[in-house]
């Protein structure tokens, strides 16, 4: 085993090469810019210079003197399309701002025109030569912009249906003997996955093809469908690879089915391939946060009172926000706890998902803050945490289904070496640098949804699993051929995964971590339908009984199965005494405490995610610790993370090396949210500054020294069949509060505000 | 993009001829219609974001053999406009008697980009303010001259505290030619009228009220060679930016001494990222000469480096920041083995 391919513990899966691994490598793998349309109209976007404001008029005829302009659309020409609601309303869309209805603009970088032509290259610069007049109205940018609204969360965002109390806060921080009150504010931030948000779409007579980098074909397909006033059986998304999603690609954003509908008029497929820093407009981004934390605790650690307030930004239009006082409320043991999510409108786009939404701007406040506490008490942070860990949740009273916190919290600060931490801050330094180190608890809830599948085996053990599930990179091809390979007792070289495309079997969402659960859980039970199949076929005496249906495998019974004893079953005699060639099964798979309409929702594209705190009787969260190394230069104090350690509990892993890998690249872009990260806003004009990947800074691996994970052993089977806990977005969640927690012992510097730069350091 | 035709020049008189012919007389170099091409590495960016319109491009890359050499002598340094910033930054002559040189290259852009670019681009590279590169705002003097500067009031932490003036704040982002206006580098230009020497100080020029002219450089004439008179083993290049690499300077010191017997004979500063173009600070210089180094002198430098500096809303830590890494730099410089 290599660092990369980490020996399997107890309840993990064999870390096996990435399913796609060779295809990737060798360029093999297509995205949806790479897929070959017959005679393609190359279209460009115009997008807006103003946040707020009106088109007056547009002056086209630069533009249409650009050979091999075909057309250019502009809400005077524009295809009508039907409205559609929020995702978090029963839609599908990511906003519900509209481009093309009318002159009017809601935000900065806005699509408002769309060039057609023979090439990309005419496209482009007939987009160039558009010439736009505006009547510009001042817009409100963000927190300190005059003409923004304010207002409670709870009632305008259906998701958000509870501010989370219990107890009486007032009363009990009044009274508590060590008392902390601190602000944090965390940036907008975008998620320039690697590839862009290309789009191409293709009719076929009535029928729609759309090749788009998607999160959600199924959301994608009704969503489209919605818009265009089509039957959704007539719409394919197609996406067997997706270059990166965290979130940006999670709901249907107004492009497609503009694009769509222009390919329609014109009779011609058409490719999009938008620019780098149209990306940071035409999709979503994280939301700016202002909060303010307050804790009251016993002079021996013991948290009494704990309130956690937050103000999200959102568009005039959408009532967005990620409330993250679901977790924060319920991670420590707190009699007395007190929240607010509010959220700010201004002249913006709405906010979307990004990899753990809630959770990473909610938790760095609430893990600096446990910091702070540590510091006021003179107590080691990670005893702090000790003292308040707890199995079951404050609010609801419902108990972990399990919880290795502080397994993790021991496991990893063993590791980074915790204890040779002189605690006192500026105690540490070598030359130039100043060194500090940090830790901070991080968490994710575990969730599933409804997810359908179907598997076919032929007599040779040749498998076939179709799901319409999506690989973002994460590893989903692997660790269901995986799944399949194992329930079913066949090689996985013979097990062949197809996904990415609506006209599989549905699957939830790839988002909030949700996939290899609910994916493999559907799997699994469809193997099992199979293996049902071909037992009862097989063995008629004895197919009932249920040791045989545990331990049976097929053909090639796993070494583990053989060495218990196990008969493997005859696959040829099977098939023989079914008749036939092939054995296929389709089957729909819930969590527990899915509502009724699950099934319905999952063919309609609708997410219905089960799990975290919104369980029936207990709560499912993975665990983590994050300890850092950081240094801060004494002279230009400039900061840099050499280290860092995570220690990770998630239930089973079904491969070690994927695993390894999400949570690997969670720790970096943690590091790079609490160091780098930010957009920049212009206040002025409400638009973004930094809007490419020069100035939009994101690690490079000179940033990137040293970064262990370690994943722990951890059973769990009361969350899923196949006992899985999502941990796609576990490792970034505590990186921020991490860092600057050890920037506040290299320096003695308590920094609040996200990114931290050299200017914010004085040493 | 817009559509371009492109030429290559086999000749440094072909060169010269191409970029002449098409330059419209009253045009300023950086509007210029016809446009060298080296490495490519800022001209081709800014064609496609469509800062940079040229209607014609004349590919100076086989001029490379003439034009590449690298030539360490024992009076001092030749190096060619079209030699690679990855080759002078590997040399191991450079590397010995001008650090100031090899680590202001190594410590600029990344690999690939110092594979494709080269020296005589680098120093003709353009500013990165966000506003300049972004079409879609109107007002930027530098590019749309007489249309005001959205940098000013705007998101400016980037931007230059030195040698500002109420149009233009844009600061010049390139690394190397802080090492050579320290060292007081010729620069050699080729022309209609053949080639001409003058010191690289005279190249750039302060933004004053015309920012869209950058440089002393006349449409048709093209950057052939650098000459740095001397060696100067005893020198550093101090970069402070917001990651480990591939990142421009928030602050740097190009810092080169000649230091005898515990006496500063002579002393050299070239700061980067903080000003508007390749910027020496003489009256630091000054203060060091005839000098015994010490934390109090470095500080009294490193004042003197900033003393006409100007911060704007978002850039003024630059002026604690520079003063620091001007500090920091010389006392490297001091201790440094050689
Ligand atoms: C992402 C990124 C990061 C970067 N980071 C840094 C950094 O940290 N530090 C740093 O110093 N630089 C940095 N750079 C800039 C980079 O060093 C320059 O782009 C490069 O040096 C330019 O050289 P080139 O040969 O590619 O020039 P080109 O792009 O070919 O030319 C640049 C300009 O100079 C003109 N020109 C070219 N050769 C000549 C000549 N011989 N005579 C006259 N005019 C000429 C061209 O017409 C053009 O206007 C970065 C660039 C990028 C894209
Ligand atoms: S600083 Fe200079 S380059 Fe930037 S917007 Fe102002 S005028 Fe333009």
């Amino acid at each position: 085993m290599t660092a990369a391919a980490p020996s399997p513990k107890a309840n993990m899966g064999q870390p096996v090469p990435r399913y796609d691994a060779a295809a990737k490598v060798t360029g093999r793998a297509t995205y949806a810019s790479d897929m070959p349309l017959d005679n393609p109209a190359y279209a460009f976007l115009v997008t807006s210079a103003i946040a707020k404001g009106r088109i007056d008029r547009f002056d086209l005829d630069e533009a249409k003197g650009v050979r091999g302009v075909i057309e250019i659309v502009t809400h005077e020409n524009a295809p009508k399309l039907k409205e559609s609601k929020l995702f978090s309303n029963g839609g599908y869309a990511g906003t519900t701002i509209q481009p093309l209805k009318s002159a009017d603009i809601a935000h900065d970088g806005e699509i408002i025109a769309v060039v057609v032509a023979e090439s990309y290259e005419a496209a482009r610069e007939a987009a160039n030569r558009v010439k736009v007049s505006y009547t510009a109205t001042a817009p409100s940018a963000s927190f300190d912009s005059t003409g923004t609204t304010t207002a409670a969360a709870k009632g305008q965002n259906a998701q958000f249906k509870e501010d989370p109390a219990v107890g009486d806060f007032a009363k009990a921080f009044d009274a508590a003997e060590v008392k902390l009150t601190a602000a944090y504010d965390t940036p907008t931030q975008h998620h320039n996955p690697m590839e862009l948000f290309s789009t191409s779409c293709a009719w076929m007579g009535d029928n729609l093809v759309i090749y788009e980098g998607s999160q959600f074909v199924y959301g994608l397909k009704h969503g489209v469908a919605e818009q265009l006033g089509i039957d959704a059986d007539k719409v394919r998304v197609v996406n067997p690879y997706v270059g990166g999603g965290f979130g940006s690609r999670g709901s249907m954003t107004p492009r497609t089915a503009i694009i769509a509908g222009i390919a329609k008029r014109l009779g011609r497929p058409i490719k999009l391939v938008p620019t780098r820093d149209q990306g940071f407009t035409i999709t979503t981004h994280r939301a700016e946060t202002r909060q303010e934390i307050k804790l009251g605790a016993n002079r021996d650690g013991k948290l009494l009172a704990l309130r956690h307030e937050g103000a999200e930004v959102s568009s005039r239009a959408d009532a967005y926000c990620v409330g993250g006082t679901k977790t924060t409320t319920r991670l420590y043991a707190c009699p007395n706890v007190d929240s607010l999510v509010s959220i700010v409108r201004a002249d913006r786009n709405t906010p979307g998902f990004m990899r753990s939404p809630p959770e990473v701007p909610y938790l760095f406040a609430l893990e600096s803050a446990m910091d702070e506490l540590a510091v006021k008490l003179n107590m080691d942070p990670v005893e702090l945490r000790r003292i308040n860990d707890t199995n079951v949740e404050p609010i609801g009273g419902k108990p972990y289904t399990s919880r290795s916190l502080m397994a993790c919290f021991d496991e990893a600060a063993r590791a980074f070496g915790w204890a040779q931490r002189s605690p006192q801050p500026k105690s540490m330094s070598d030359g130039d640098w100043l060194i500090g180190y940090g830790c901070a608890a991080t968490c994710y809830p575990t969730q599933m949804g409804p997810s359908a599948a179907r598997v076919r085996v032929q007599r040779d053990g040749r498998t076939r699993v179709e799901i319409a599930g999506h690989e973002i990179g994460t590893g989903a091809y692997t660790v269901i051929a995986q799944t399949a390979a194992e329930r079913l007792g066949v090689p996985l070289e013979k097990v062949a995964v197809f996904m990415g495309d609506s006209d599989l079997p549905p699957a939830p969402v790839a988002g909030g971590s949700n996939s290899t659960a609910s994916t493999c859980s559907a799997v699994m039970m469809v193997c099992d339908q199979i293996r049902q199949r071909l037992f009862k076929a097989a063995m008629p005496a004895q197919s009932l009984t249920d040791r045989a249906k545990e331990t049976v495998g097929l053909g090639q019974t796993p070494a583990t199965q053989a060495a218990k004893g196990d008969r493997p079953l005859d696959i040829e005699k099977a098939f023989d005494a079914l008749g036939v060639g092939v054995v296929e099964e389709y089957g729909e798979w819930k969590p527990e405490g899915a509502p009724l309409d699950s099934f319905r929702a999952m063919h309609n594209g609708q997410v219905r995610l089960v799990g975290g705190h919104a369980m029936k009787d207990q709560i499912a969260y993975a665990f983590g610790a994050e300890f850092v190394e950081v240094r801060v230069n004494r002279f230009t104090h400039e900061i840099r993370c050499p280290r860092l350690v995570g220690a990770f509990a998630a239930g089973r892993i079904m491969n070690p090396r994927t695993a390894r890998s999400q949570l690997m690249g969670g720790l970096i872009w943690g590091m790079s949210s609490a160091l780098l990260e930010g957009t920049e806003i212009d206040e002025r004009n409400a638009r973004y500054v930094n809007d490419n990947l020069a100035d939009y800074l994101v690690p490079v691996n000179a940033d990137v020294a040293g970064v262990e994970v370690i994943l722990l052993s951890e059973q769990d089977d009361r969350i899923n069949p196949v006992g899985v806990k999502g941990l796609g977005e576990l490792a970034n969640v505590g990186t921020n509060a991490a860092i600057c927690n050890a920037i506040h012992h290299a320096t003695g510097q308590r920094i609040r505000k996200l990114p931290v730069r050299l200017e914010n350091i004085e040493v | 993009m817009r559509p371009f035709s492109y030429q290559r020049a086999t000749d440094p008189d072909m060169a010269v001829q191409a970029l002449s012919a098409a330059a419209a007389a009253n045009n300023p170099l950086t509007q210029a219609t016809a446009q060298p091409l080296a490495g490519g590495t800022t001209l081709i960016d800014l064609m496609k974001l469509d800062v940079t319109r040229p209607t014609a491009i004349v590919d100076i890359n086989p001029l490379a053999q003439a034009w590449s050499a690298i030539e360490p002598g024992s009076d001092g340094l030749r190096l060619g406009a079209l030699a690679k910033m990855s080759d002078v930054a590997a040399h191991a002559e450079i590397q010995r008697n001008y650090p100031v040189i090899a680590n202001s290259l190594k410590l600029a852009a990344s690999a690939q980009l110092r594979n494709m670019a080269t020296l005589g681009g680098n120093v003709m590279q353009r500013t990165r303010c966000s506003y300049f590169r972004d079409v879609s705002y109107e007002n930027c003097n530098k590019r749309n001259p007489g249309s005001g500067c959205a940098a000013m009031d705007g998101v400016n932490r980037m931007h230059a505290v030195l040698g500002t003036s109420d149009q233009c704040i844009a600061t010049y982002p390139g690394d190397f030619a802080q090492a050579l206006i320290a060292l007081d580098a010729v620069v050699e230009i080729t022309g209609k009228g053949g080639t001409r020497s003058m010191s690289f100080a005279e190249l750039h020029k302060a933004p004053g009220n015309s920012p869209d002219i950058e440089t002393t450089l006349q449409p048709g004439e093209l950057i052939s060679a650098f000459s740095i008179p001397g060696r100067w083993p005893r020198s550093v290049y101090l970069k402070a930016r917001d990651r480990q690499s591939y990142e421009f300077a928030l602050s740097s010191a190009a810092i080169a001494l000649d230091v005898q017997g515990g006496t500063i004979r002579d002393a050299r500063v070239g700061l980067g990222g903080v000003a508007t173009m390749p910027w020496r600070a003489r009256e630091a210089e000054a203060l060091l000469k005839g000098q015994k180094f010490d934390e109090a002198l470095a500080q009294r430098v490193a004042d003197a480096a900033f003393a006409d500096a100007r911060g704007r809303r978002h850039n003024s830590f630059k002026i604690a920041l520079g003063k620091r890494v001007v500090a920091r730099a010389l006392q490297q410089a001091v201790t440094m083995e050689i």
